[in-house]
């Protein structure tokens, strides 16, 4: 065991950790936050994904001792204070159904929109697809981030969920 | 038509907000603290063996270890419709992955470790791992005791043989029904299994506590019929078994019925005090829970010159695995429906349930409706081509239509068949196909007509409960589970549009058996309409109760009363108003000071009481076992690469008869989603088995389900109306159906854009390919 320090969700987090331990077993069993899916413990799912340092990865294949001294964000932490205008949209489309891989959808697609506002259909496809949806198809996932990003106004709210006073948990 | 204010209207789901912003409970997100144990099973390596010794003193010695239980521990049969397996193997393992043990400890890697130390000792027999094997004369049984296992009484199982039930179904007379036609066509067509692959595993949480009453927190479907096969089971009454599920990852009939829950239950009342965890790796969920069943189905179809369909003889050979207590009612319900939705008077069903020693078959969306689809629909494209009718017409000329006969004898309920085909045909433009993109590219047109009744026993019921809220919110207490489908919010616009309050001002929980009353089980695409018809009737009670009040408060008629934006107005004094939130929890006070009412607390019950089992064990005529069908036809352009298969779906249209689209979006979402999984099972899905019964590729690298990049450029979700007579609304259900039309129509496209007819799913690009060169082989053999 080893005391390691995690910045999770903009809160310094202590927590002691084996070398095998992953980062989604940490974040769930001893950090409780639940938000990160487990679905195949392998990569395959996305059902898992953070992000780490602002990029969306899967917290099953991260060691957790590894992140020691980086930032992590959940949608616990996306969803703090107030929803994302991406949230929004995904609650207004009925985006999804069972809702377990929302979680990880909502992080990768929110570090897209961050790298590109306004992303064409095959780079929301791509961002996506490493996180699987059995129940939607995904088209009502793509319908609400491409209003979203494509409405004018809606673009401008997109790029105020993402900026640094609105969400610092994205910096 | 009725102008409706929050029926058949776009609302946004009310169980949105938790699950975007993180909040939604799924059964491993609970908090147990330090009394959690931890479950890891010891699973079978052997497809059919007899169980000669566990040692586990390897184990036990594993740090962190609480106990480990195996067999002997729960000498326990259960099962949904058939008692036909134990809680663990006892004498006997019938399939790889079957549980024999379980290691308790305090860490999940600890349970692990030690699984790993205990040490079976097999005798393998002879392992079935086909069906037609299965019932060759000498197969080796897997069940010598069948003839003692109790069953519903509409099953028919053959002792001395692998057959656990047969379900025969004869109407009018098949040697002259070939007689009369002019063409006939015979072939056999062949579906392997499926994995629902729903994004949550199985995961269950037992707690026995000291005053032994057994909670169970489960992933599950069938909360209600859980609790009764864990208290049946475990010889406990049911006021001290309790389930809560909570949020459910997925289900698609995965996580319908019991299995795997049923072990954390019996391994808690062994562990008092505490609450033990079994959480199913990826790998689990694949080779030990419910799979799709395998099909080999023989259809032989004569047509006379005018395009009528004289006679169908339907043999369906289910591989329906190593225990059958929920999949032989897949091969039942399909047993009762396999004419799809055609008018055919001589008619021949044989629907045979099939032993093997392969995982146990059960419920997946569909129901076995989309295994026999396959064929049937398969076969109706090409028996059209052979008598030379264009296959639209040809369907059309014989869809069934309200008061035809059903194979069984009983009336078709009213539907949109028709306009379906005309609806999905006209959004691809049939008959008109898109230019290739690519010269090596071609496009081929598919269709298929889809149909399904609720699979049900015929008392299966379903109730609610309604109570106020001093805000006149409402807390609607009900037992379906919302799988995704959109169950919550639909029951709460039933609900809001009885009551005339905003579903955004209902709150439905997931259920808890303790508190909720009786639900049968979220399956068979039935909830909608029997769930829904409690809720309307549990509104109408309160609405009763308040009209009742307001009669006797201030005598007002109560027809003249009437309930608007969260009030009771009335007909003849357009001054009157009462606002529902001064009232239904305070009462109302009168000119003396005393109050009137109370909390208004209501019910509703809906069972259909005209629905039976009774028909002819030969025959199947005589009984009403399936209360309605959901009709429906899609159609798709698909391109598919010449020298590599590879297929691209570029349009697809679905077209589903939903009776009263109560949420038209959800209903869309049922579409678009139940389109693809469809697609998936056809285009790429594939469980492949090892010779000795164990399956090679369980997981989401191997097996592979469809990521973003694999959807149709273009989905057209078509919604017919013709409204259910006795269904909330009008409605019935379509959550199952929109994966049934998918892997016929591909079948059917592939063979119009190259000429090959492939027989058997899953209709890969590799065999796609391989397929069109044999074929460009034999012609050039000809030449």
């Amino acid at each position: 065991m080893k005391e390691i320090c995690i910045t999770v969700n903009n809160e310094k987090r202590y927590v002691s950790v084996e070398p095998n331990e992953v980062l989604l077993d940490v974040l769930r069993e001893k950090l409780g936050v639940k938000s990160p899916k487990c679905g195949c413990e392998r990569g395959d799912c996305g059902a898992c994904t953070v992000l780490l340092d602002g990029n969306a990865v899967r917290s099953c294949l991260v060691l957790a001792i590894e992140v020691e001294g980086h930032s992590i964000i959940t949608v616990e932490g996306i969803s703090a204070d107030k929803l994302s205008t991406l949230q929004e949209a995904f609650i207004q489309f009925n985006s999804f159904q069972c809702g377990y891989c929302a979680p990880g959808i909502i992080l990768a697609v929110t570090e897209l929109l961050e790298k590109h506002p306004h992303p064409t259909l095959e780079e929301i496809k791509e961002s996506i697809a490493g996180n699987l949806c059995r129940c939607t198809g995904y088209t009502p996932i793509f319908d609400a981030i491409m209003a979203l990003t494509k409405v004018d106004q809606h673009t401008t709210d997109a790029e105020k969920a993402l900026s640094q006073d609105r969400n610092p948990a994205l910096q | 038509m009725k102008d409706y204010k929050f029926i058949g209207k776009d609302i946004t789901r009310i169980d949105g907000l938790e699950k975007i912003s993180g909040a939604a409970i799924y059964g491993d997100d609970i908090d147990f603290g330090a009394s959690m144990l931890h479950a890891e099973l010891v699973q079978s390596t052997q497809a059919h063996a007899i169980i000669k010794s566990i040692d586990i003193s390897e184990a036990l010695k594993v740090k962190d270890v609480y106990k480990i239980f195996t067999g002997k521990d729960f000498p326990y049969k259960f099962g949904l419709y058939m008692k036909d397996r134990y809680i663990f193997a006892q004498d006997k393992v019938r399939f790889v992955g079957e549980q024999v043990a379980a290691v308790v400890a305090r860490t999940p890697g600890a349970a692990k470790r030690a699984a790993a130390l205990v040490k079976v000792e097999y005798e393998p027999l002879p392992a079935v791992l086909d069906q037609m094997e299965a019932i060759a004369e000498g197969a080796t049984l897997l069940h010598p005791d069948l003839e003692n296992y109790p069953h519903v009484p509409w099953f028919f199982p053959k002792p001395g043989t692998n057959v656990a039930h047969w379900r025969k179904t004869r109407k009018g007379n098949l040697e002259e029904g070939f007689a009369k036609a002019d063409f006939i066509l015979e072939d056999t067509y062949t579906v392997p299994r499926y994995a629902h692959c729903a994004i949550e595993t199985h995961v269950a949480v037992g707690k026995f506590d000291y005053s032994e009453r057994l909670t169970v927190w489960s992933s599950s479907q069938s909360p209600h019929t859980q609790r009764h096969l864990f208290a049946e089971a475990l010889g406990l009454t049911h006021k001290n078994v309790r389930v809560i599920a909570p949020h459910v990852g997925g289900g698609f009939g995965g996580k319908a019925g019991v299995t795997m829950e049923i072990i954390p239950a019996a391994l808690a009342t062994k562990l008092k005090g505490y609450a033990v965890k079994l959480r199913y790796s990826r790998e689990q969920e694949f080779i030990n829970t419910y799979q799709r069943l395998g099909v080999v189905a023989k259809i032989k179809m004569g047509v006379d010159k005018n395009g009528e369909i004289t006679a169908l003889d339907h043999k369906i050979y289910w591989d329906a695995g190593a225990y059958v207590e929920y999949g032989a009612n897949v091969v039942n319900a399909v047993g009762l429906s396999a004419i799809g939705p055609y008018r055919i008077d001589n008619v021949s069903i044989d629907s045979v349930c099939i032993y093997t020693n392969l995982p146990p078959g059960g419920a997946y969306r569909g129901f076995g409706y989309s295994e026999m689809l396959f064929g049937l629909e398969s076969h109706v494209t090409r028996m059209a081509k052979t008598m030379g009718m264009e296959e639209i017409e040809f369907r059309k000329k014989n869809a069934i239509m309200e008061g035809d006969t059903t194979a069984y004898g009983a009336k078709m309920n009213p539907n949109g068949l028709i306009e379906c085909i005309e609806k999905a045909t006209a959004a691809i433009d049939w008959g008109n196909k898109p230019v290739p993109s690519d010269p090596n590219k071609v496009v081929g047109q598919g269709f298929s007509l889809l149909w399904k009744a609720p699979a049900m026993p015929p008392n299966a019921s379903s109730s609610a409960f309604l109570k106020f809220n001093e805000d006149a919110s409402i807390n609607l207490i009900i037992s379906g589970m919302d799988i995704g489908q959109g169950y919550q919010t639909v029951m709460a616009q039933i609900a809001a549009e009885v009551l005339s309050i905003p579903p955004s001002k209902i709150r439905v929980e997931t259920p808890d058996t303790d508190r909720n009353p009786y639900e049968w089980q979220t399956v068979a695409s039935h909830i909608t309409w029997s769930c829904g018809n409690a809720v309307k009737k549990a509104a109408l009670d309160a609405k009763e109760q308040i009209l009742t009040l307001i009669n006797r408060v201030y005598n007002y008629p109560i027809d003249d009363l009437y309930l608007e934006d969260e009030a009771v107005k009335c007909i003849t004094d357009n001054k009157f108003k009462l606002l529902l939130k001064d009232f239904v929890v305070d009462g109302i006070m009168t000119s003396d000071g005393t109050f009137k009412g109370g909390p208004i607390n209501a019910r509703g019950m809906f069972m259909p009481e005209f629905s039976s089992t009774n028909g002819d064990p030969e025959t199947s005529q005589g009984g009403h076992p399936n209360v309605h069908y959901t009709v429906g036809a899609a159609a798709l352009n698909l391109e598919i690469d010449k020298d590599t298969g590879k297929m691209r779906v570029l349009k697809a249209a679905l077209a589903i008869d939903a009776g009263k689209a109560l949420n038209p979006d959800l209903v869309r979402g049922q579409i678009t989603g139940g389109l693809v999984q469809g697609l998936a099972t056809v285009l790429f899905e594939d469980m492949r088995y090892d010779a000795n019964g164990k399956l090679m590729n369980p997981n989401f690298t191997d097996y592979k389900i469809p990521t973003a990049m694999d959807i149709p450029d273009e989905i057209i979700p078509i919604i017919v109306e013709v409204p259910q007579p006795d269904g909330p609304y009008g409605a019935r259900g379509v959550g199952e159906h929109t994966m049934l039309p998918a892997a016929p129509m591909i079948a059917n496209a592939v063979e119009d854009a190259l000429g090959i007819r492939i027989k058997s799913m899953p209709v890969t690009a590799e065999k796609v390919a391989m397929t069109y060169l044999d074929s460009n082989r034999q012609q050039k053999n000809h030449e």
